[in-house]
């Protein structure tokens, strides 16, 4: 089968599963384990077919309908491409395993399964597309999988709002990124994305569709100020957050700028922007994380701190060391959700205040978190700390100013990615203290076991955790990242092996600075916890400690600006409709029954009235006649 | 030799006498008097009429007069004898208290023998209320 | 002036005078003989139009018949003696409709003879007027029989009680 063929049924099988899974009743279980982990698996085995087979960009589009420009259907394979896929596919099937035993007690789980899958497709369907409105179509489909995957629970009071904002919030994005695609497919004539990176555009028209196309980015990977929906959609359950808004839906806006990323690198502008979101969202992730009491927050708003490090990559310069954080982050952030499952499972609430002493009671989730907090604060040999390495190197050079990047945006993402490397250390080390280590503070019931199914995922994930980092070593997977670097051919240079390479490895004085920062922020933490094991390490931020909690009020402030005119025009808009449109049509049946009663009132006139009313009439007839008559 | 503009001034008087009448009084005999007053007013002109105007037939303007004599007194005898019918339903032979459209309001209580003494005005109530517009109060006493 | 000018006149006032008295007089039964008054006058006026048959007839119906009828109906309905205020609905509509009518045709029957003057046929029109109805006016006059005889039919049916009373029952 040729690769082409391959690339199609990637995004087609689970999709597939997805329908006939949408059709099942709610008592078939088995039935909905086997299509959603099927569909998973097969979408694993064409993955890594895909990912054997294809060395060379390949591509297969037919032309689907013009108007105007031209719009193909079609797939776009590379070894990037084929990278994320597999990842994607990944984490997919370990989520679907993880979830037959979490969602053990849930009565509708076929619909969940089904939606899984459905998600799983339209994010391999961003990744493969061709052109650009079928990566439109995967978006908006993600999009609409997360609003319902995200509401799932309906016993859950606060899941529908946060549904409900997930959507609204990332479709403020979405209109963005709608405008910044048309845009590009009427200068270019085609929505091909070959022809629409080939086509010569004005660097006006270069500069808009890059900010539009980071609106949308800034929607759906939750950098500032489109960031508010991430932490509010973690009422979904667990699996869904390891899947949709840590391992694949937050990371789709990286990968499409990376995809686009000549349009976005043509324009200094975009790229300024772009960093500076991604410097302010790190800072705030990683402060906000601090202070959080739900295990499932933290680990949110660490998401959305490790985006900005990846739209800081980005903004440098550097595709390569984006994605390669992108991959690294899916695995440690996936596995970071699902063993905060099994705590939560095992525990049965979401605070670590309630929480502490676990080390011995839920070993696997413990190891788990262990690994991938590591990786995520960037412990040598895990895999974070290659690819943080990666990030901050690319940022480091890019501050000479030989890049694309204005000199000043380096400086802000490199300064603010080595504060933030001392942050995500100091959260990192509170989670695992508060929740695995000390005295316990649980509650009431005992410990719950923890299942297989949910085992398994935690052990497998640990794996690409630790390990990724290593694969960076060898010159295949660089030069498999930088296929999409290597399809820059506007405006930037081809960049060469040595710097890709230089970006996934790199040992220099610098290198030792990220750790320095590590260990204080661990150290400092270690040191709080130590002399008062049962306080909270954040009550060392003193008076910024509500500031940390609530995330410098900025949800507040949104809610204020925007949600509520909006609600108030609203039920504005909804009563003018019920007063005048409504009444309006009412008033005219009133209008015509008054009517109709006047007149019949006028027919049952008393007697006099009705003498009166004929002579008048006698005398004016008369009077009209004789007056015609006399003239 | 007279001049016809008298009796025709006349007629036309009495004929405006016998519509403000009409309009004006609630007891049916009189307005009756008053529709009397405007056939004759009718009548009058015929006459007159037939002394100013060569008709094709001669004496046309009296013998519709005489028509008009008879067809007025057979008028008189059905429409007492509907007032007085009224008179017995209703004890009130008021023309602005007949019902109309089953609605009670304003109406005597139906069936009241006429032997009642102060009971048999012209109208039950208090004159009406409404002075004034025509088409006020349309169907509404 | 003529002598049968000022007759006219002096009738006409007595008829109009008359008849004003019957539509605004606050006693019942004088509206009635007022009534008989100015029917009187008009069939003077029928005398002095050479109109003699007409004038008896006049006198023989209206006055005879029909005012007698009028008096016996306010008997019955216990018409009340003495002057009532409230015979009376508003005045001002009848006003307007009676002045505008009256003056309307008033103005239309000068208009049409203005001062002219006429000369009035001979006395004795009682031949004329027969040959006249039981010649050209036969079949209208033989139509009007059938009339007063439905008037006088109807006359008794609505007010034999017991025949009033079966029709409701029925109903």
């Amino acid at each position: 089968m040729s690769a082409g063929a391959l690339g199609l049924l990637l995004p087609a099988v689970p999709f597939a599963c997805a329908l006939v899974g949408l059709a099942l009743p709610l008592r078939a279980r088995a039935v909905a384990a086997t299509l959603g982990i099927g569909g998973a698996a097969a979408a694993l085995v064409t993955a890594v077919a895909l990912l054997i087979t294809v060395d060379a960009p390949v591509e297969t589009s037919a032309r689907w309908v013009d108007v105007g420009p031209l719009v193909t259907f079609g797939v776009r394979l590379d070894p990037t491409a084929t990278l994320v896929g597999v990842a994607v596919a990944t984490i997919a099937l370990a989520v679907h395993v993880y979830s037959v035993a979490y969602l053990a007690d849930d009565d509708r789980y076929p619909p969940y399964a089904a939606q899984v899958n459905l998600f799983t497709a339209a994010m391999l369907l961003v990744v493969v597309a061709g052109d650009l409105i079928m990566l439109l179509v995967g978006w908006e489909v993600m999009g609409v999988c997360s609003y319902l995957l995200i509401g799932h629970d309906r016993s859950l009071p606060h899941a529908p709002a946060a549904a409900a904002k997930a959507f609204l919030v990332t479709r403020v994005g979405d209109i963005g990124f709608l405008l910044g695609v048309a845009l590009l497919g009427i200068r270019s004539g085609s929505f091909r994305i070959a022809d629409v990176l080939a086509a010569d555009l004005d660097l006006g028209t270069l500069t808009l569709a890059g900010l539009l196309l980071l609106a949308g980015v800034a929607g759906k990977s939750a950098q500032f100020p489109l960031h508010t929906w991430l932490p509010d959609a973690m009422a979904g359950p667990t699996p869904i957050s390891a899947l949709i808004h840590a391992a694949t839906m937050v990371a789709a806006g990286v990968y499409v700028v990376a995809r686009l990323y000549p349009v976005i690198a043509a324009a200094p502008a975009t790229l300024a922007v772009l960093g500076v979101l991604g410097a302010v969202t790190l800072l705030l992730g990683a402060f906000a994380a601090i202070a959080q009491d739900d295990i499932k927050r933290v680990l949110a708003w660490s998401t959305v701190s490790q985006l900005g490090y990846m739209a800081g990559a980005l903004a440098v310069g550097s595709t390569v060391a984006a994605l390669f954080h992108l991959l690294t982050h899916a695995a440690f952030k996936a596995l970071l959700f699902l063993a905060a499952g099994c705590v939560i499972h095992a525990v049965g609430t979401n605070l670590i205040s309630a929480m502490g002493g676990l080390r011995r009671a839920v070993p696997v989730a413990f190891w788990g978190t262990v690994i991938g907090l590591a990786a995520l604060a960037g412990v040598p040999p895990l895999s974070g700390f290659w690819s943080k390495e990666g990030v901050l190197a690319a940022a480091e050079r890019a501050t000479e100013g030989t890049g694309p990047t204005p000199a000043w945006v380096a400086w802000l993402v490199w300064l603010s990615g080595l504060l933030g490397v001392a942050l995500t250390a100091a959260y990192a080390t509170r989670l695992l203290v508060r929740t695995f280590l000390g005295e316990s503070r649980i509650s009431g019931q005992s410990v719950r076991e923890t299942p297989a199914a949910m085992r398994w995922p935690v052990l497998l994930l640990a794996v690409p955790s630790a390990a990724l980092g290593f694969a960076a070593l060898g010159d295949g997977f660089g030069a498999r990242l930088a296929a999409l670097a290597g399809d820059r051919q506007a405006g930037g240079d081809l960049v060469d092996s040595d710097v890709i390479h230089g970006d996934l490895v790199h040992f220099g004085p610098t290198t030792l600075l990220p750790l320095a920062l590590l260990a204080f922020g661990a150290g400092w933490v270690v040191w709080l916890w130590r002399r008062d094991p049962a306080a909270d390490p954040a009550r060392a931020l003193g008076p910024l400690t509500p500031a940390a909690v609530h995330a410098l009020w900025i949800d507040d402030l949104q809610r204020a600006l925007v949600v509520r005119p909006v609600r108030a025009l609203a039920r504005g808009v909804r009563r003018l409709d019920e007063t005048v449109v409504d009444g309006a049509v009412e008033a005219t049946g009133r209008g015509s029954v008054a009517l109709g009663n006047l007149l019949a009132a006028a027919h049952r006139a008393r007697l006099p009235r009705a003498v009166t009313a004929v002579l008048t009439g006698a005398v004016l007839v008369g009077m009209a006649i004789a007056l015609g008559g006399l003239r | 030799m007279i001049r016809p503009a008298i009796p025709y001034v006349t007629a036309a008087l009495l004929f405006g006498l016998g519509v403000y009448g009409v309009l004006r009084r609630r007891n049916a005999v009189l307005v009756l008097m008053s529709v009397e007053l405007m056939l004759n007013a009718v009548n009058l002109i015929l006459v007159t009429a037939d002394t100013t105007v060569r008709a094709a037939l001669p004496a046309t303007g009296q013998v519709f007069t005489l028509f008009v004599i008879v067809i007025a007194a057979a008028e008189v005898g059905v429409g007492l004898a509907i007032v007085l019918h009224l008179y017995r339903l209703r004890a009130s032979i008021a023309v602005d208290e007949v019902p109309l459209a089953h609605d009670s309001r304003g109406a005597a209580p139906p069936g009241t023998p006429p032997d009642r003494a102060s009971a048999d005005v012209p109208g039950q109530a208090a004159p009406d209320p409404t002075s004034g517009a025509i088409g006020q109060q349309v169907g509404s006493r | 002036m003529t002598g049968g000018d000022l007759l006219l006149v002096a009738l006409g006032a007595i008829a109009v005078g008359a008849g004003l008295l019957v539509v605004t007089t606050r006693h019942l039964v004088r509206a009635g003989l007022y009534l008989v008054v100015c029917l009187a006058a008009v069939a003077g006026l029928y005398l002095v139009l050479t109109a003699e048959l007409l004038a008896w007839v006049q006198v023989l119906i209206y006055v005879g018949a029909v005012v007698v009828l009028l008096l016996f109906a306010m008997m019955l309905t216990r018409a009340p003696i003495g002057a009532r205020a409230d015979l009376d609905r508003p005045g001002w509509p009848a006003a307007l409709v009676g002045g505008g009518a009256g003056l309307g045709l008033a103005l239309l029957l000068v208009d049409a003879v203005r001062w002219s003057t006429v000369e009035l046929p001979a006395a004795g029109d009682a031949e004329r007027i027969g040959e006249a109805v039981f010649g050209s006016w036969v079949l209208p006059f033989e139509v009007l029989s059938v009339l007063l005889l439905a008037a006088l039919i109807g006359a008794i049916v609505l007010s034999r009680p017991d025949i009033g009373a079966s029709r409701d029952r029925e109903d």
